[in-house]
């Protein structure tokens, strides 16, 4: 063996046989192991939505249950407001935002995302007697480094902050990435995201909002622009681009 | 165990670290330690891969054709690299998330690779094996190392359980903005390095 190993012929087959050896135990592991990460992330994405909705204290461990028993994913399209039919489950914003087909070029693209997706899904969340209390609506925006993702949960009347959850950043670590920060977090729910008149006016404060302020919460100290983005993400996604259309026929119609 | 095959797998932790001695595989120490958590994970895939294509490139080290075998070996490191990063995205995808990138450049980091080519080609399958783990633990140690002071001083807190608490949190410890930046891991890696041989001067070079 050793003698043929450096001819021609001996050195492709043997390339050869490694490419079918190391492919055979790439492809088994990513073909074994696709079920397993298809639920963690599945999971991952239910467990931000439970805290969205302030249920996750109360699923404990048993969070797939408490989302099938409490949550309701429905589809709706941006432009028209409308609950319609679709795949909720294999969703990807993501993916739609990248095809032209199914994805928009907003007029006025405030939060720094380029295209935005035709459709969304919202997550109607319910309480024990059955009555929707929660509506929880995902959110996309730029921070300082790279687009930022996470939900906004709001109370019935659409217009009372319950959570801001973000569930997947690149902000800086201490400084942007604070807005995991359970402190800051806990500023927001009961805040208004609409004034009477219909405007956008929640947003972040720099140097601190004031007591009685209804729709500000205190800046990021030492991140500026990832407080920005927060900003403009939330005055895009409950502008009229955004959720808008869909909150003004939800509050005149209800779920449908 | 035979004093040999302990030396293998415990020189490389202290005696002729890959990293402060070798000064191999720095790039990754500075992205990964910001937590002791992703320090950890990328420790024992690194151990992982260390070990094992140290193993499987020594199995068949008699039939490599000399003209390919980096290629060979690379073939090997990368489809162990992402086979971790499969196990990770299964099994713990919260950090799969953070590692991401850093697992994949596994492939890049210069120990795998130079501990193939300068001790795998040479010796049997079972030294080898410990080889790689051995190097793997002398990369995880200093990567926890350094994750330590970086995730206590940076964050005040270790594997996230506060240990200081943090001035917003109403405590009273302002953390160190710096260390929580890559760069950072410079200044700890060297002072680890000058720490070390102080207590080993053999390992000073000569001018």
């Amino acid at each position: 063996m050793s003698s043929k190993k450096e001819t021609f012929g001996g050195t492709v087959g043997f390339v050869l046989a490694v490419c079918v050896v190391c492919a055979l135990l790439v492809s088994f592991s990513a073909v074994q192991l696709k079920p397993l990460q298809k639920a963690n992330k599945l999971l991952d994405q239910q467990t931000k939505i439970l805290e969205a909705s302030g249920l996750l204290e109360k699923a404990g461990k048993d969070v797939v249950k408490t989302y099938n028993e409490f949550v309701v994913a429905r589809m709706i399209d941006l432009d028209s407001g409308e609950f319609i039919e679709g795949d909720v489950i294999n969703f990807d914003e993501r993916r739609n935002s990248r095809d032209k087909a199914l994805s928009i070029k907003p007029e006025s693209d405030l939060a720094g995302i380029n295209r935005r997706s035709n459709t969304a899904v919202v997550y109607l969340v319910k309480d024990e007697t059955g009555v929707i209390d929660t509506v929880v609506l995902p959110i996309v925006g730029s921070g300082l480094w790279d687009l930022m993702y996470g939900y906004v949960g709001l109370e019935s009347d659409l217009n009372t902050v319950k959570s801001v959850i973000y569930s997947d950043h690149k902000e800086t670590p201490g400084l942007g990435a604070e807005v995991l920060n359970p402190k800051w977090k806990a500023l927001w729910p009961g805040k208004k995201i609409y004034n009477d008149a219909g405007e956008v006016k929640a947003k972040l404060v720099k140097g601190g909002a004031k007591a009685n302020d209804i729709h500000g919460v205190d800046a990021l100290s030492g991140a500026t622009l990832t407080s920005n983005g927060v900003t403009h993400t939330l005055q895009f996604w409950f502008g009229k681009e955004g959720y808008k259309t869909f909150i003004t026929k939800y509050r005149a119609e209800g779920v449908k | 165990m035979s004093s040999d095959a302990k030396k293998v797998l415990t020189g490389p932790i202290v005696d002729n670290n890959p990293i402060a001695l070798q000064v191999l595989g720095i790039c990754s120490a500075l992205a990964v330690t910001s937590s002791m958590a992703n320090a950890l994970v990328m420790s024992l895939a690194v151990i992982f891969v260390t070990a094992f294509s140290n193993l499987f490139i020594s199995i068949i080290r008699n039939h490599i054709p000399s003209s390919v075998r980096i290629i060979v070996q690379m073939a090997i490191i990368a489809s162990l690299v992402i086979v971790v990063d499969q196990v990770l995205k299964a099994f713990s995808y919260q950090l799969s998330k953070e590692l991401a990138v850093f697992v994949g450049l596994i492939i890049t980091n210069c120990i795998v690779m130079g501990r193939a080519e300068a001790f795998a080609m040479k010796e049997k399958p079972v030294v080898s094996f410990l080889d790689g783990i051995g190097n793997g633990l002398g990369y995880g140690a200093i990567l926890m190392l350094v994750a330590f002071f970086r995730e206590l001083l940076g964050f005040g807190t270790l594997f996230g359980i506060e240990i200081l608490p943090l001035v917003q949190n109403d405590g009273w410890y302002q953390a160190n903005g710096l260390l929580v930046l890559p760069f950072s891991s410079f200044f700890v890696i060297g002072l680890i390095i000058w720490a070390i041989r102080q207590w080993k001067p053999e390992q000073v070079e000569k001018d």
